[in-house]
């Protein structure tokens, strides 16, 4: 069991807030820490990792505290036992595939940890290679490889699929899901796709503003607000125009542009460019596979 | 014309000195200010990068009062370590350091800052300390700054003047690098060795200066 409990105040973009969250993970699980950029996802997967220090806090991993500023006791990171992924992969540019796997190898790792972990991501051909020379979802893997070669008891994963298209992310998100099932890490991940939430997660944990504000299981902490019979969307005003007594706008969801007839006073307030939530009462779409 | 070549090799011998000098005190100080968020940064940095603006003879005027046997550190380097600082080999070591400071920090400071955060603490997630990865894992990836903060420290050093006039005077064999030889022969009217001294300065300039840039270009291909 993994517990976690910290507090530090944060300057950000929109001012000074703090986080304050407290939560415990059970030992394997999968759980993913969700929310908008700003919320203080990746600064705790950072203070984790002891890359950052609360204000104060206790984290204690299978019975071993690694910190509590209570007691004094901090762990660095070089002695907690966890494998990171950055969200910009951090591989050495110095080095080949298997050399950025060689620098994680210390006295006590099977040295044929790496062929083994290399033969598994389908990376020995290669493996002399320099990271920069490949494509982003293979640098992926070598970063999410590296990062198991010390055995952690924690794997974190700061966002590790969002420079990826479509196609790549699916065929990751499998792996990673593999990756986590047989060598029975724990695993936090940082995300905002929903999907991705979905498939890979047995547990959410919500953040806003870096306070809690929701943690469950995926269906449980989005079952409230977003499955129902109802359909939600947010999307931004492209543009507003008259139409005899009603007004037609043009709003982009994601990747789709939805016209919808409004009244004048629904359109009141509004200019292209702001944010709006769009929602349907009574909603029976067609669902097709494709 | 019967050249003296003390000169050369007394400069080559300051520049070198000098330059490995720099490298042991240039790369902590580049990895602080690439690092600290202290106040005092900018004051440090200002501080550094005085010899760029300052007129050498300024910079001299203030190391010979420091240096000389009522200043400090002269004191303490002439009653303490029985070593002058004024108008001595030594002396000119120490001026030069300080004269091509920032040659040596500034290049390796701009290249540790372009380096991504995420590197350094990939590496410490993976168990290494900061001494390991500050040489396998940020060296390496800053060669290029590397080359051009030691081939400028040494070039800068070569064509010193007003400073070492200043500090060293034209001691031969202990303070008449090339420049103030050059100077020398041209003030006593001896301009085929003044000719000789700078033709090669010139040539040993231009094909360092060349060699940054060949070796530059290709550094930064293979990374």
């Amino acid at each position: 069991m993994i517990q976690i409990r910290v507090r530090k105040s944060l300057l950000m973009a929109s001012g000074k807030t703090e986080l304050a969250v407290d939560f415990n993970l059970e030992a394997g699980s999968f759980c993913t820490l969700y929310g908008k950029s700003g919320a203080g996802k990746t600064t705790i997967l950072k203070i984790l990792a002891g890359l950052i220090q609360p204000d104060e806090g206790f984290i204690s991993v299978n019975d071993e505290v690694w910190l509590d500023t209570g007691k004094n006791i901090n762990l660095p990171p070089q002695k907690r036992e966890i494998g990171f992924v950055f969200q910009d992969y951090a591989l050495f540019p110095n080095m080949t595939v298997r050399e950025n796997l060689q620098y994680a190898l210390n006295g006590k790792t099977d040295k044929n940890r790496i062929d083994d972990l290399l033969e598994r991501a389908a990376l020995q051909q290669l493996a002399h290679r320099k990271p920069l020379t490949l494509s982003g979802g293979q640098q992926q893997r070598v970063a999410l490889m590296r990062a198991l070669v010390r055995k952690p008891q924690i794997l974190l994963l700061d966002e590790p699929l969002s420079a990826l298209d479509l196609e790549m992310r699916q065929t990751l998100q499998t792996e990673i899901y593999g990756l986590h099932q047989s060598f029975h890490t724990t695993t936090l991940l940082v995300s905002h796709q929903l999907s991705e939430i979905y498939r890979l997660s047995d547990f959410i944990i919500s953040l806003e503003n870096g306070k809690i504000m929701a943690q469950g299981t995926p269906a449980g902490v989005f079952g409230r607000e977003r499955l129902s019979s109802k359909i939600q969307l947010i999307g931004e005003v492209l543009s507003i125009r008259e139409n005899g007594v009603v007004y037609i706008l043009d709003i982009l969801v994601g990747n789709n542009i939805i016209k919808t007839v409004t009244t004048a006073e629904e359109v009141q307030g509004l200019q292209p460019g702001d944010q709006v939530k769009v929602s349907a009462k009574a909603f029976n779409p067609i669902v097709q596979k494709l | 014309m019967n050249l003296d070549w003390q000169p050369l090799w007394l400069t080559f011998k300051l520049a070198g000195i000098t330059t490995f000098l720099l490298l042991l005190l240039g790369l902590p100080l580049a990895w602080w200010l690439a690092h600290t968020r202290s106040r005092v940064k900018p004051i440090v940095e200002a501080i550094i990068s005085l010899p760029i603006v300052l007129p050498p003879s300024v910079m001299g005027f203030y190391l010979l009062l420091a240096f000389s046997p009522t200043g400090f550190p002269g004191s303490f380097f002439s009653d303490v370590l029985n070593v002058p600082l004024v108008f001595s080999f030594t002396g000119l070591v120490v001026g030069s350091v300080i004269y091509s400071l920032p040659f040596m920090v500034q290049p390796l400071q701009a290249g540790l800052e372009s380096l991504p955060n995420s590197l350094t603490e990939a590496s410490y997630t993976l168990g290494r300390s900061k001494t390991e990865t500050l040489f396998r894992v940020l060296l390496p990836n800053i060669r290029p700054a590397l080359l051009t903060g030691t081939v400028l420290s040494f070039a800068h050093t070569i064509g010193e003047f007003g400073l070492v006039l200043m500090i060293g005077g034209n001691i031969p064999g202990e303070t008449r690098v090339v420049s103030i030889a050059i100077y020398h022969e041209v003030e006593s009217l001896n301009y085929g060795s003044a000719h000789v001294y700078s033709l090669v300065l010139l040539v040993l300039s231009f094909l360092i200066l060349l060699t940054v840039y060949l070796v530059n270009k290709r550094l930064v291909k293979t990374l």
